[in-house]
């Protein structure tokens, strides 16, 4: 902990110098106390300042330009309500919405009738969570999840413990993976679901989301399985009946589609009955009601369908740029570590720990890079991603660690630039790092007694 | 391929890449760009007929959506990105 004390210090006190343009200008027009201020919540980019590239495509995507165009119609023109069953303006918005359905059901091989439109992927795994947990609570009160799911999950079932439920929050393995057997053996005859995540967003590892929905896990004992598949729908292949997965959540917006959308699959065959979070009148199935947004929805269906087209070009070419990035980085500099399992992952997400230097200091000196360190979520705090802590990396490893994420718009000259620049930056900051001069006389760190104030 | 079919495909190719290279936006035009060019060498060998009249037809969807897309995106352009300033020449 106090390793972390004295680097923060080193770093803090030399934020002041790093040539980057935009600081300098910043400088000119503000005292410095302001300059701590914009530092925390941002400016923005003056007139002829330079866009930094953008590399956080887990946080957020573009979107397509052929999205757009497809959405634009029912911005413009067509503003039935899809509901509305008595005009044509109804009709043609309840055409689109149904279309949507079936581009966003064909991507996951399911039926049209099985998808349910949600605001988001933070929506969808709300309801399936605490949609199932509470229709089944008068026989089943137990929920298996990861450590390592997403903030809504976790804070769903944290919510449920709430209300009496029980639910066991699974470790992982040093890989990210979860481990089957010890799966196996959490599920009790009054477990009602497990959730379990198709694609970690922050280190990218690929669950064995098949094997748990396989019979031996999950269906054989009449438990539920959810996946929150955000970051692999559309990215990886994805079929929910080889799977076997009851419920499935998707997000618009991670998809190159518009954001505030997104998609939650109910199986019918066995059925999965959910407690509706929301009442009203009965869109859905009566499982989300609100009306329908049918140009988000419109949106969703255009990218699913463009997803599942360029599914390998894309798969293809960012494995590419990511082996690219890895390789250079990995090249330039020594005592780099990636996270999450070297196989089982999806490559456009490269999560990587840079020995003694801060992440956040880095994230500050690469400036002309869009990066995070993590989930965007718990980017604003500076404590280490749970995530990396549930997978076992070391304190001082988890605060130096960067995720590079790689997309459908990213170009080998932006994976170039990023490379080169980070090499630099992290071979200055550790030139000023006392810890590093150590290191290279010799001492073993973990050896120190760092004493307590 | 016919002789009519392939100087169709050929203007066809020259003016998606033309309209593609009008897009501000420095990723979507690298984009617009790249793939068009792979999905003309991807099915340089197609043959048959129908194929092609079908590949036209998409690619002619295409073209009209460039042409909307690249207006919007003349309307909203923001700043370049930092890659274009150093080397912004080779890309295009």
């Amino acid at each position: 902990m106090l390793s972390r004390t004295v680097l923060r210090n080193i770093f803090g006190a030399s934020r002041g110098g790093f040539p980057c343009r935009a600081w300098n200008y910043s400088e000119s027009v503000s005292n410095a106390n302001h300059r701590e201020k914009e530092n925390l919540t941002g400016r923005d980019l003056e007139k002829h300042e330079l866009r930094p590239l953008y590399m956080d495509f887990q946080a957020t995507t573009p979107m397509d330009p052929r999205v757009l165009d497809a959405m634009l119609p029912y911005q413009v023109n067509y503003y039935g309500n899809p509901h509305s069953r008595t005009h044509a303006y109804g009709w043609e918005s309840e055409r689109a919405v149904e279309m949507a359905r079936k581009q966003v059901a064909d991507l996951i091989g399911a039926d049209p009738r099985e998808i349910v439109f949600t605001s988001g992927a933070t929506e969808s795994n709300n309801m399936s969570i605490k949609g199932v947990a509470r229709f089944y609570k008068s026989r089943k009160k137990h929920v298996v999840t990861t450590q390592t799911e997403h903030k809504c999950v976790l804070d769903s079932c944290r919510a449920l413990e709430a209300e009496g439920f029980d639910v066991t929050y699974l470790p992982v393995k040093s890989n990210g993976l979860v481990d089957l057997e010890q799966l196996e053996e959490t599920i009790r005859p009054d477990t009602s679901l497990v959730s379990v995540m198709t694609v970690n967003n922050e280190i990218g590892v690929k669950q064995p989301v098949k094997e748990i929905g396989s019979g031996r896990v999950c269906r054989s004992k009449k438990v539920f399985f959810h996946t929150d598949a955000a970051q692999a729908v559309g990215k990886i292949p994805v079929n929910v009946n080889e799977w076997n997965v009851d419920l499935m959540s998707i997000s618009g917006h991670k998809i190159y589609g518009p954001k505030g959308v997104g998609a939650l699959y109910v199986r019918r065959r066995p059925r999965v009955r959910l407690d509706p979070l929301q009442s009203g009148g009965g869109q859905e199935r009566g499982l989300r009601s609100g009306t329908v947004p049918t140009p988000l929805v419109v949106g969703l269906g255009a990218a699913c369908e463009i997803a599942q087209q360029e599914m390998q070009y894309d798969h293809r070419r960012i494995s590419m740029l990511a082996d690219r990035l890895l390789g250079k980085i990995m090249a330039g500099i020594p005592d780099v570590v990636m996270n999450g399992d070297p196989e089982k992952r999806y490559p456009g997400c490269i999560n990587i720990s840079f020995a003694y230097v801060e992440g956040e200091s880095l994230l500050m000196a690469l400036k002309d890079v869009a990066l995070s360190s993590g989930s965007a979520c718990t980017s604003a705090s500076l404590e280490p991603s749970y995530v990396l802590r549930a997978i076992g990396t070391d304190e001082d490893l988890a605060h130096s660690s960067i995720r590079f994420g790689v997309g459908r718009f990213t170009t080998e000259d932006e994976v170039d630039y990023t490379a080169e620049k980070c090499i630099q930056q992290v071979k200055r900051l550790r030139e000023m790092s006392p810890l590093w001069e150590m290191v290279q006389e010799g001492i073993d760190l973990k050896s120190i007694k760092w004493t307590q104030h | 391929m016919a002789a009519s079919s392939r100087s169709q495909v050929l203007s066809l190719y020259k003016l998606l890449m033309k309209e593609s290279s009008k897009f501000p936006s420095y990723n979507y035009r690298t984009y617009a760009l790249r793939r068009v060019r792979d999905a003309f060498k991807e099915n340089k060998h197609v043959e048959d007929s129908k194929t092609v009249e079908v590949l036209l037809n998409k690619a002619r969807d295409n073209l009209a959506v460039l042409q909307r897309q690249v207006s919007i995106g003349q309307m909203y352009a923001t700043q370049k990105i930092v890659v274009e300033e150093h080397r912004g020449k080779k890309t295009i």
